[in-house]
C-alpha cells in the first residue's frame, strides 16, 4: 500500500479518532489517504489553531493530540503550538509534509527545515529518509509523545516518499535503546520521604501539571487526606486536588493566594509532585522557601535539582509513587496534632487574606465577577480553556476546579491565542461536556479564525471574552512598574465581537450590565452552536494579589 | 507506635547531588548513528548555556552507533544537569562521566612552528622530549604531531610558542575507561 495509507493504519492502531490540520502541496498524499480512512479530520483555518486544538484535545482527554500541516509555512505555523506543548508536557504528534527528496536543501517551493527549526522545542523529531521507515516512525512518535514526561514529537515526511508503495505490516512494538523512562520510584527514597513527612511540623504538598498528566489526582488526594496535609497546586495543576476544600490553600505563585505563598515561605518540608519550580512559582530563587527541605517527585530526572536542589529526589511516575508514599506514611502513624499549630497559622492567613475584590457600585462588571458568574451558572460543571493574561489568572483564582482535565491553559509558554482553538480541541475530545473558553480582547483575535472551524465542523464551544479594551496584564505592569506609561496596550474598539461572531456564523452576545450577566451567560450556555460573548468589564482592574517579578513570597502586594 | 527509627530530624537532610564539582569532566557518549544527532547535542549545549571545551566524534565497532567524547568544565557547569539533559535526547544511548584517574585520555595535535636557523634544532629537541613526530618539513617551518593528554599538549604548546607558532590543530580528547569493562 502507499506509505500514506500505512500512516492511516498506524494512526488507527494508535487509537487515533480525530486529527486537526490543513492540507497543502507537500501533504496532498496524506490528505488523499485521509479522505476515506475513517478518521474524523477537523479542517482548521490556521495551522497554529490546529496545533493548539491538538493540545486542547490531549489535555482534556489524556490521549495523544494529532495535527497535520504541509511543508514550509504550514509547518512553521505549527511552531508556537509545538513550543507550547513542550513547555506544558502535552502529548502531541505533529505530522508535516516536506518537499520531495530531490528538492531537499535546494530552497524549493515551500521548503523549510522544520526539523531544524523545531529542534530545541520538541521532545523528539523524526525526519523520514525512506518510505519503509514511515510506519515505525509513526509508532515511535506516539510512544515517545505519551510515555515518560509527555511532549510533542514531529514527523517530517517528504512528499515523494509518502506516495511510495511499501510492504506494510503492523508494528507491534518499538525499540528505542536511548529511551527508557523510569516509572517506579526508588523504594528507599519513598520510605525516606514518608519519614520526612511524618516528622515535618510545617509541611506543604506542592502539586503540579505532572499529577494531571500522570492521571494521579486520586492518588494525590489519598495522600493529602491520609492526614491533614496542606496542599497547593500550580497553575498547571489546578483540579489535581479538588477545590474548594479545607486542606486546599489555593494556587501558589505570582498570582496565588497569600495562604499558599506564605505557607511555602514558612514550610519546613515541601513535597513537590510533578512540578518544576518555575520562576512564576518561586519568585526570587534565593529567597524561595528558605526554611524548607525538599522532596521532589518527577518523571523527568532533569527537573530534579534544576532550579531548587532536592533533598529527597524520587524519579518516576506519580501514579505509581504516590500510593507507596501514602502507605509508608500511614504505616508511621504520624500524630496529626503536630500540625495543629501549622494549621492555626495557615487559617490565620486565610482569614486575613482571602481572595477578594471590591465589587462595583454601578452596573459595571468587575472581571472577577464575570468568572464567578461563569462558575455559578455552570455549577463548575465545565471544561474551561483560557487564553493568557489577566483573565487567565482571574479564572485560576475564582473558578474552583474540582477535578483534573477541566482546566486547559498555556502555562509555561504563556501563548496568547491558545484558548479558543484549545477549547475547540477539548470539545472534540469530550463532546458531552460543557466547554468554555475564557479569553481576553487581546488574546481572542490571535486565533479568532478558528470560530469558522467551530461553525463548519459543528463544535459548540462557548467563548467568553473579558473585554477591558486593553492588553490588560501588560497594562497592569505598565501601571505598577513603568509609571503608567501605557505603551501600545490600548486595543481601541475593534473588532465588534458580536459582528465578528455573526460574520463567522456563530452566535454573538454582549453584556455590560452586571444585573444581566448571569442571564447572558445562561443564554450563551443554552444556545445551539458556538457562541462568542463580549463581556465588557472594568477597563483598569488589576489582578491581585501579586508577587512582583523577581521578588519573594513575603513581598506580595494587593 | 512511633519508635526511634521513625524519628528523622529534617535538619539532617542534605541536598542530594547537583552543584559544581570544580573539575574537568570527560563525558563519553554512545549515540545512535543517525542524521541530526550532533545538531541535537550541540543545540542542547547552546540552549542551556553549557560550554563544550572539546568534542570528538567517531564511529564505533557497531556501525549503528557512534561515540562522542565531550569535555566540560565542572567548575562552571552543574554536570548532573548536563548529563540529565543529554539523557533526555532519545538518540543518546549511554553516557559515562569518566573520572580522570579511571580513564585513559588522549588527544592528537598538529603544531606548525617557525623553525629556521638556530631554532630548528631546539624545536626538534622539544619534539623529541614530548615524543612528538615531525610530519612535515619546510625550510622555514616544521609540523609536529603530538599525542597525549590535554595537559601534555598544552605544555608542548607553551614550550614551542616562543619560536613562532604558525598554527595549532587539535582533535579534542577521546577516552576509554581503564580496566577490562567497556566504557
Amino acid at each position: 500500500m502507499r506509505a500514506v495509507d500505512a500512516i492511516m493504519e498506524c494512526l488507527k492502531a494508535e487509537g487515533v479518532e480525530h486529527v486537526f490540520g490543513i492540507p497543502g502541496g507537500a501533504n496532498l498524499p496524506t490528505y488523499d489517504a485521509l479522505y476515506d480512512a475513517g478518521l474524523r479530520h477537523i479542517q482548521c483555518r490556521h495551522e497554529q489553531g490546529a496545533g493548539h486544538a491538538a493540545e486542547g484535545y490531549a489535555k482534556a482527554s489524556g490521549r495523544v493530540g494529532v495535527a497535520l500541516a504541509t511543508s514550509g509555512p504550514g509547518a512553521t505555523n505549527l511552531v508556537t503550538a509545538i513550543a507550547d506543548a513542550v513547555m506544558d508536557s502535552v502529548p502531541t504528534v505533529f505530522i508535516t509534509g516536506q518537499v520531495r527528496t530531490d528538492l531537499l536543501g535546494t530552497d524549493g517551493f515551500q521548503e523549510a527545515d522544520v526539523t531544524g527549526i523545531t529542534l530545541p522545542i520538541v521532545k523528539h523529531s523524526l525526519m523520514i529518509r525512506s518510505a519503509e521507515e514511515i510506519p515505525t516512525a509513526i509508532h515511535e512518535a506516539f510512544h515517545i509523545a505519551r510515555t515518560g514526561r509527555p511532549g510533542p514529537v514531529l514527523v517530517d515526511v517528504p512528499q515523494d516518499l509518502s506516495r511510495e508503495d511499501i510492504a506494510y505490516e503492523p508494528v507491534d512494538s518499538v525499540e528505542l535503546p536511548g529511551y527508557q523512562p523510569t516509572t517506579e520510584g526508588n523504594t528507599k527514597q519513598i520510605r525516606l520521604a514518608a519519614k520526612a513527612l511524618a516528622n515535618a511540623r510545617r509541611p506543604v504538598i506542592y502539586a503540579g501539571g505532572g499529577v494531571v498528566n500522570a492521571d494521579a489526582s486520586k492518588e494525590l488526594v489519598e495522600l493529602c487526606l491520609s492526614d491533614k496535609l496542606p496542599v497547593t497546586c500550580t497553575l498547571m495543576g489546578l483540579g489535581a486536588f479538588p477545590a474548594p476544600h479545607d486542606q486546599w490553600l489555593g494556587m501558589l505563585g505570582m498570582h496565588g493566594t497569600r495562604a499558599a505563598n506564605y505557607a511555602m515561605d514558612e514550610a519546613d518540608l515541601i513535597v513537590g509532585i510533578g512540578v518544576r519550580f518555575d520562576d512564576r512559582v518561586t519568585g526570587k530563587l534565593s529567597e524561595f522557601a528558605p526554611r524548607a527541605k525538599f522532596v521532589h517527585i518527577d518523571v523527568d530526572p532533569a527537573e530534579i535539582s534544576k532550579n531548587v536542589p532536592a533533598h529527597i529526589p524520587i524519579v518516576g511516575d506519580a501514579k505509581r509513587i504516590l500510593p507507596k508514599l501514602t502507605a509508608e506514611y500511614r504505616a508511621l502513624a504520624p500524630d496529626t496534632a503536630r500540625l495543629d499549630g501549622w494549621w492555626k497559622r495557615i487559617d490565620g492567613w486565610r482569614d486575613k487574606h482571602p481572595l477578594r475584590y471590591d465589587d462595583s457600585e454601578t452596573a459595571e462588571i468587575k472581571p472577577q465577577r464575570m468568572i464567578e458568574a461563569l462558575y455559578e451558572v455552570t455549577g463548575g460543571d465545565a471544561i474551561v480553556a483560557s487564553d493568557v493574561g489577566q483573565h487567565q489568572m482571574w479564572t485560576a483564582q475564582y473558578f474552583h476546579f474540582d477535578g483534573p482535565r477541566k482546566w486547559i491553559n498555556s502555562g509555561g509558554l504563556g501563548t496568547m491565542g491558545f484558548g479558543l482553538p484549545a477549547a475547540m480541541g477539548a470539545k472534540v475530545a469530550r463532546p458531552d461536556d460543557n466547554v468554555i473558553c475564557v479569553s481576553g480582547d487581546g488574546s481572542v483575535v490571535m486565533n479568532a479564525q478558528e470560530l469558522a472551524t467551530c461553525v463548519t465542523e459543528n463544535i459548540p464551544i462557548k467563548v467568553f471574552v473579558m473585554n477591558n479594551g486593553y492588553l490588560g496584564m501588560v497594562r497592569q505592569w505598565q501601571e505598577l512598574f513603568w509609571d503608567r506609561r501605557y505603551s501600545s496596550v490600548d486595543m481601541g474598539k475593534s473588532p465588534d465581537l458580536v459582528k465578528l461572531a455573526d460574520a463567522y456564523g456563530a452566535t454573538g452576545l454582549r453584556v455590560q450590565d452586571k444585573g444581566e450577566l448571569e442571564d447572558v451567560v445562561k443564554a450563551a450556555m443554552d444556545a445551539d452552536g458556538p457562541v462568542l460573548c463580549d463581556v465588557r468589564v472594568t477597563p483598569e482592574e488589576n489582578c491581585y494579589p501579586m508577587i512582583p517579578a523577581g521578588q519573594a513570597a513575603r513581598d506580595m502586594v494587593g | 507506635m512511633t519508635d526511634a527509627t521513625d524519628i528523622l530530624n529534617l535538619d539532617d537532610l542534605e541536598v542530594s547531588g547537583g552543584g559544581r564539582t570544580g573539575r574537568r569532566h570527560i563525558l563519553s557518549l554512545l549515540v545512535e548513528n543517525k542524521p541530526g544527532v550532533l545538531a541535537r547535542i550541540a543545540g542542547l549545549f547552546a540552549r542551556r548555556g553549557f560550554n563544550i571545551d572539546s568534542l570528538a566524534v567517531g564511529p564505533t565497532d557497531d556501525t549503528t552507533i557512534s561515540r562522542l567524547t565531550l569535555t566540560v568544565d565542572g567548575a562552571t557547569h552543574p554536570i548532573d544537569q548536563v548529563t540529565k539533559q543529554l539523557h533526555k535526547l532519545v538518540n543518546v544511548i549511554k553516557i559515562r562521566d569518566l573520572e580522570p584517574e579511571d580513564a585513559v585520555a588522549r588527544e592528537l595535535a598538529l603544531f606548525k612552528i617557525s623553525a629556521d636557523g638556530d631554532s630548528r634544532a631546539q624545536v626538534m629537541q622539544f619534539a623529541e622530549i614530548f615524543r612528538g613526530k615531525i610530519v612535515d618539513v619546510h625550510k622555514r617551518s616544521l609540523t609536529i604531531e603530538v599525542t597525549g593528554t590535554d595537559d601534555k599538549i598544552e605544555a608542548f604548546e607553551e614550550m614551542v610558542r616562543p619560536f613562532g607558532l604558525i598554527e595549532m590543530v587539535r582533535t579534542g580528547e577521546i577516552a576509554v575507561a581503564r580496566g577490562k569493562s567497556a566504557t
